[in-house]
């Protein structure tokens, strides 16, 4: 046993500087669309849309980030693709009261519901546990039961045979609680339109705090979304 | 995978009509039972999955089943009024969860099929009389009801017997499944996995939909497998097209395929560790996950490899030096991987938690046609890389891994050699990649098609059919999860319950892949 230790101890730290330096290191993030006003045409950008996430509105070409799910068919389709940011800190508050009171600033207890995930958005919650991201540092931890909960991240779009234990798992936490949707497919329903069995978001079933999309998000956009809501600071230089 | 002589088949009065590695036979419903009896039990031919599609007012059938270098399938019409067909799972048990699927879905009656209803589309919540995906239904109509769970049928019926639930909401970062173990105890002595909790119509949602769009649908349909799924998609469009893909694309293809493969594998390795309670393991393996994330994202722009297949290619080129520098990084990151490998098998604890358990054996894997590492963990070798050969296989050399003992450390051993052959693929094709375009022009054509691909967990079929317009008339995925979760219990009875999760995870098994 331990070799074990030794072999962990002998690998270094290899955690991330982030939140206190932002993290620039190359494939951790697909990116997002931007848009610029210039001289670009993005009729033809906005036709390949396979979500409508870009738009034009008042003349002016932008972007839906709730709605894009990196198919990058608008920087590949040829020429006058469209710019693109390597960013990760997009999530979005729906309300004010996004955060939890101060007293969650050290600590808070994370529960994980998958709603109808592909496995992808679920996939890159778990590596937020690995040595790269290390959400431990941060005194984030993922509780297997949802009564020791403070928050609620959904991944992947609700199915209706998902809502009855979502709902029972939401109602399970105690107060005060928050909800995180986490993924493109849970914030608007991305490429899956809702019908008979799937709904376009998670908020029309239970009250959802803050979105962050990606299809998937990377670990890093998840994490600035539990920091967002547990109030931590967030400034990198 | 054996080979067939198909004059065996005169005795049956059908059409059989060969062109190059497809076989279509013409048969009638009253055939079907014996016909597929002789091709399955008699010749041992690994059994591939049921296609229902609807044509000019009639149902077509379509029964596929895989022979060393052909396809082999089996077509039977009936008038689109008929709602009883004759169940062939008395004589194939791989197709028992197929027809249960059909029932639900089409609302057709399987005669003979012992255990029908709720499967898909959970009794406790649907009427009894949606079905969904007849082309035909008004899917307004439908009011979910919600009534008291209806439980399961007990077989144990011993004094002091109990179903122990699990699920669907449990554990860390789980999927949605649930299952009801029936125990006196200790032991598990029945397992009934209820799946479909994450049940997304897919198949539903593609009808009428662009053939651009149902690609983003394949990709999501298991986003750790996403290029095997949305290759085999594109196979199926690219043969009704009669497109013939550059020979750099199916070369990048190859490559991105056995990145994938050997990602997921590192993951499924990382789960048996940490369901052993090895802990600094699991974080040396995740590592390495995490790196080969990265060098995807690098490669192709995303890091779960959505979004770079595309009918008649590739939707973007990747560059030469990119590559070789990329293949050398996976290189090293495998050599670590071997560190890792042997220290786990010098491990006693480790060892003690998965030899001997989970045992599967190769009659039972071929009888519930089970695929992917898990059979050749058993010494069934059904590698459809080797036996019909798509893209450019045929020109690589490699093993297929196999072992015999169908225990939890057979299919470790199974993940850690897949590894190395991918590698090995991986470097033959870095020495031949050719030079030229990646995607060629595409014309819709109309039509059906049938692609089969590999996939890291197994056998993944693609039906589609393209009517005018080049929008989708039926799609139909068959996934490796699904046959591999319909032989999911024999591997957990007769074991403990601390060995339940350890067996789950060396399946390597995702509900979403099953669920679709």
């Amino acid at each position: 046993m331990s070799r074990w230790v030794l072999t962990g101890l002998s690998r270094g730290i290899i955690t991330t500087k982030y939140p206190k330096k932002k993290d620039k290191t190359p494939g951790i993030t697909p990116g997002i669309p931007v848009t610029y006003m210039g001289n670009k045409i993005y009729e033809k950008i906005i036709e390949i849309c396979p979500t409508n996430a870009i738009y034009m509105k008042d003349n002016i070409p932008r972007v839906d980030i709730s709605k894009c799910i990196h198919c990058l068919r608008c920087i590949r389709h040829g020429k006058d693709s469209i710019s693109w940011a390597m960013d990760y800190e997009w999530a979005q508050a729906v309300h004010e009261h996004f955060s939890l009171p101060s007293i969650f600033k050290k600590s808070a207890h994370i529960r994980v519901v998958d709603a109808g995930d592909c496995g992808a958005c679920l996939n890159e919650v778990k590596l937020l546990n690995n040595p790269y991201y290390n959400m431990h540092r941060l005194g984030f931890f993922i509780t297997p039961t949802p009564r020791k909960a403070d928050i609620l991240l959904v991944v992947g779009c609700l199915t209706e045979h998902m809502k009855m234990p979502l709902i029972k798992a939401y109602e399970a936490m105690p107060s005060p609680k928050r909800v995180v949707a986490v993924g493109t497919c849970s914030v608007s329903g991305g490429i899956f339109q809702p019908d008979f069995i799937t709904y376009s978001s998670v908020s029309e079933v239970i009250p959802v705090d803050i979105y962050v999309p990606g299809c998937p998000p990377p670990p890093l956009a998840i994490l600035h979304a539990i920091m967002m809501v547990c109030n931590k600071e967030i400034n990198p230089k | 995978m054996k080979s067939i002589n198909i004059d065996i088949l005169s005795d049956f009065k059908i059409d059989i009509n060969v062109d190059g590695d497809k076989v279509e036979i013409e048969s009638t419903m009253e055939n079907n039972p014996q016909l597929l009896n002789t091709l399955f039990n008699n010749n041992e031919l690994p059994f591939a999955g049921i296609v229902l599609d609807t044509k000019d007012k009639n149902w077509i059938i379509y029964y596929i089943f895989l022979s060393k270098g052909k396809k082999i399938i089996i077509t039977t019409k009936m008038p689109i009024i008929e709602k009883t067909f004759k169940s062939v799972s008395t004589y194939i048990h791989g197709a028992d969860w197929f027809e249960r699927e059909l029932e639900d879905l089409f609302g057709i009656n399987f005669e003979g099929h012992p255990k029908l209803g709720d499967f898909i589309l959970h009794d406790d919540i649907w009427p009894e009389d949606v079905e969904p995906m007849r082309p035909d239904f008004d899917l307004s109509s439908i009011v979910p009801l919600y009534r008291k769970d209806i439980g399961t049928k007990r077989i144990v019926k011993e004094k002091g017997s109990f179903i122990m639930p699990i699920g669907p909401i449990f554990s860390g970062e789980e999927e949605s499944v649930h299952f009801r173990l029936e125990t006196i105890g200790e032991e598990i002595i029945k397992c009934h996995p209820r799946l479909f909790y994450k049940y997304r119509a897919i198949e539903k949602k593609a009808e009428n939909k662009p053939v651009y769009q149902v690609l983003l649908l394949s990709e999501r349909i298991c986003g750790k497998t996403a290029v095997s799924h949305s290759l085999a998609f594109c196979l199926a469009v690219e043969e009704i097209c009669q497109i013939k893909i550059p020979e750099r694309a199916s070369f990048l293809r190859m490559y991105l395929a056995e990145l994938e493969r050997i990602r997921h594998h590192i993951e499924v390795i990382g789960r048996i560790c940490n369901s052993t309670g090895l802990l600094v393991a699991e974080n040396q393996v995740s590592i390495l996950e995490e790196g080969l994330l990265r060098i995807s994202q690098e490669l192709t722009g995303h890091r779960y490899l959505f979004s770079i297949n595309q009918i008649g290619g590739l939707s973007w080129d990747i560059k030469d030096e990119l590559i070789i520098e990329k293949t050398k990084e996976i290189g090293k990151i495998l050599k670590e991987l071997g560190k890792i490998k042997k220290m786990l098998i010098s491990t006693s604890t480790f060892l003690d938690r998965l030899e001997q358990v989970g045992v599967l054996d190769i009659s039972s894997v071929k009888d519930y046609a089970m695929v992917g590492p898990v059979a050749r963990a058993t010494g069934y070798n059904n590698d459809v890389r080797k036996y019909i050969p798509y893209l450019e296989y045929r020109d690589m050399e490699f093993d297929v891994s196999l072992e015999k003992e169908g225990d939890g450390y057979a299919r470790l051993r199974i993940f850690f050699s897949e590894i190395e052959q991918s590698y090995n693929i991986m470097e033959q094709i870095v020495k031949k990649l050719p030079e030229g375009k990646v995607n060629t022009n595409v014309q819709l054509k109309r039509g059906s098609g049938i692609g089969i691909v590999e996939g890291p967990k197994g056998l993944c079929v693609q039906f589609v059919r393209i009517e005018d317009g080049g929008k989708i008339g039926r799609y139909r995925v068959i996934s490796p999860s699904f046959f591999n979760w319909h032989g999911y219990h024999l591997a957990v009875e007769g074991f403990a319950f601390q060995d339940f999760p350890i067996i789950l995870a060396t399946f390597g098994l995702s509900a979403a892949d099953n669920d679709r």
